[in-house]
């Protein structure tokens, strides 16, 4: 484990309207390290836009702490919260530019925010603007801009200030799948360049997929899952978990027969004909009843599910089988 | 069509009314324009939630725009007479032009920051401005082209304001149509001062709109 530098204790998060109270967040514990990209994915409505107004403050939790950098933020005064929030950068799926400047002077204004002389701060603005490729643009008003375009000056502007994180709130979605690809790309170059920790907030799983190194699952206000990208793409525990990243293809599959098993196929195994070797090994048919497989990472994961013949030594041989080849595998009862 | 003392008196007429206009919209917007901001911060949604004196300032705000002018105009004599020592005259009918009309350049300034993207606001206040940065950082300069036009609206409102007051000797083009015109029914003189008014409005609310348009970075040029 490498040093954290986000900590979230025991958050709770509930709004209180004139009818009732809703709870948006309850129970979340979290730990980000420093240097990793950190997704939070879940569907809308769970909560996950008001865990990471958390992480700044723009949300003050109901109840539990928030610590960036060794700094708890429910007990900063507001020059210093205000202070905290210069070094936490944070980009938005709007861009959330000001439309009276331009490019060049968005990224002027946290700058103009921390007090810095207008000259200073130009300076630098024009570095950040090569950093993101934008250079040319730097007169450009945002209604002269691209999506995409956008999305770089607002990077370069939460930039500005140096900051330790960057927070990025649903970044890829007003965009095409293209301009997502190098907006992400982007993200992880300014991680390992400038060792910016970045915590992604999305509904996307291919967002996670792309950059995350680990995950945390958000669902009806708790979180599901949290884990490495891989182990939670392999082997994904929680239902909404499965949900998402068998994303549109998952569709619950009852199967009438008994004896059906899962098997998970992690990067490591599909590289095998699997299902051949079980079949040539163990001298058992199989009969194959579902299956959904997909690239992750330059691996195949997914799932199959198999049926196995009723006799007990035929099953026993073929959970040997897989059991010595460190396949993962579960019975499946109702639903898939 | 005119003898020469008309046509000064209705040359000295404009100078008045603009006068007048310009005076108690500078003076309007200096109390007006704080108002409105301090609406749109204090709101139970603002950057700086203030319910009370949100609700206080909301209060008087429409109170004092539902009071007719007319009633104001008379009403606000004996502060009138208190600062400008008279109670006759353009500078005169500077003071109800302002009382008059400050709250609704309130609303005004109100309606033009609340145009302003909240996404904007949240972006500002996530790289840690102050409630006074995002005043002036964000609010004023994004809601910049909206403010001039609402000015332009203002600016005219207060110029048919100045015109009423022509009913209590207030001077300007608005007391020539009401003695001349109404009293004195010569429809001519009546007919050119309300044209005159025409024009002006025209002016003022085509500088208006040009300059916002001239100011507004959202329209690709």
């Amino acid at each position: 484990m490498g040093e954290s530098i986000i900590e979230i204790k025991n958050l709770e998060k509930t709004y209180v309207t004139k009818e009732k109270e809703v709870t948006a967040l309850k129970g979340i514990n979290l730990s980000i390290e420093k240097g990793e990209i950190f997704g939070i994915i879940g569907l809308s409505g769970a909560g996950k836009s008001t865990l990471v107004r958390c992480i700044n403050y723009l949300e003050e939790p109901t109840s539990g702490t928030v610590t960036v950098h060794g700094r708890e933020l429910g007990t900063l005064e507001e020059k210093e919260l205000l202070k905290a929030r210069q070094s936490i950068g944070m980009i938005f799926q709007q861009f959330n530019l000001l439309l009276q400047r331009d490019a060049l002077d968005n990224i002027c204004f946290p700058l103009e925010v921390q007090g810095m002389k207008k000259k200073e701060a130009r300076k630098r603005a024009e570095e950040l603007l090569e950093l993101v490729g934008l250079s040319e643009k730097a007169n450009a008003y945002p209604s002269q801009l691209s999506g995409g375009q956008k999305q770089r000056v607002a990077i370069a502007r939460a930039l500005a200030t140096n900051p330790e994180v960057l927070l990025c709130d649903e970044a890829t979605s007003a965009l095409d799948p293209t301009t997502t690809k190098s907006i992400l790309a982007l993200i992880k170059e300014i991680n390992q360049k400038l060792g910016i920790t970045v915590v992604i907030i999305t509904h996307e799983m291919t967002v996670i997929e792309e950059i995350c190194n680990r995950v945390a699952i958000i669902d009806q206000s708790k979180i599901a899952e949290i884990g490495d990208v891989k182990k939670v793409f392999t082997k994904p525990e929680s239902q909404i978990a499965k949900q998402l990243v068998l994303a549109d293809t998952y569709k619950p599959v009852t199967f009438e027969q008994q004896n059906a098993y899962r098997i998970i196929f992690d990067g490591r195994s599909s590289f095998e004909p699997v299902i051949s070797n079980l079949v040539l090994e163990s001298k058992v048919p199989v009969n194959i009843l579902y299956a959904n497989t997909k690239n992750l990472d330059g691996k195949a994961i997914g799932e199959m599910v198999i049926q196995l013949p009723d006799d007990e030594k035929a099953k026993e041989r073929v959970f040997r089988y897989l059991e010595r080849n460190d396949i993962h595998f579960e019975e499946v009862t109702e639903n898939v | 069509m005119f003898d020469s003392d008309t046509i000064n008196m209705i040359i000295q007429g404009i100078g008045e009314t603009l006068y007048m206009t310009i005076a108690s919209s500078l003076l309007a917007y200096i109390l007006g324009l704080p108002l409105g901001v301090l609406l749109v911060v204090t709101d139970k949604k603002g950057i700086h939630p203030m319910p009370v004196l949100n609700n206080v300032i909301g209060t008087i705000v429409n109170f004092l725009r539902s009071i007719p002018f007319i009633i104001l105009l008379v009403s606000v004599i004996p502060v009138t007479r208190a600062i400008t020592g008279t109670t006759i005259g353009p500078t005169a009918t500077i003071v109800p032009l302002v009382i008059g009309s400050a709250p609704y350049i309130a609303r005004l300034v109100e309606s033009s920051l609340n145009e302003v993207d909240s996404g904007v606001i949240e972006a500002a206040r996530s790289m840690g401005a102050s409630t006074l940065q995002i005043v002036l950082k964000v609010l004023i300069p994004e809601a910049k082209s909206a403010l001039i036009l609402g000015g332009a609206i203002g600016v005219t409102t207060i110029l048919s304001y100045s015109a009423l007051a022509g009913m209590t000797g207030g001077g300007g083009l608005g007391t020539i149509a009401i003695q001349y015109g109404y009293y004195r029914n010569e429809t001519a003189l009546a007919w050119v001062t309300v044209i005159l008014l025409v024009i002006i409005v025209i002016v003022f609310q085509e500088i208006g709109t040009r300059l916002s348009r001239y100011f507004d970075r959202r329209i690709t040029k």
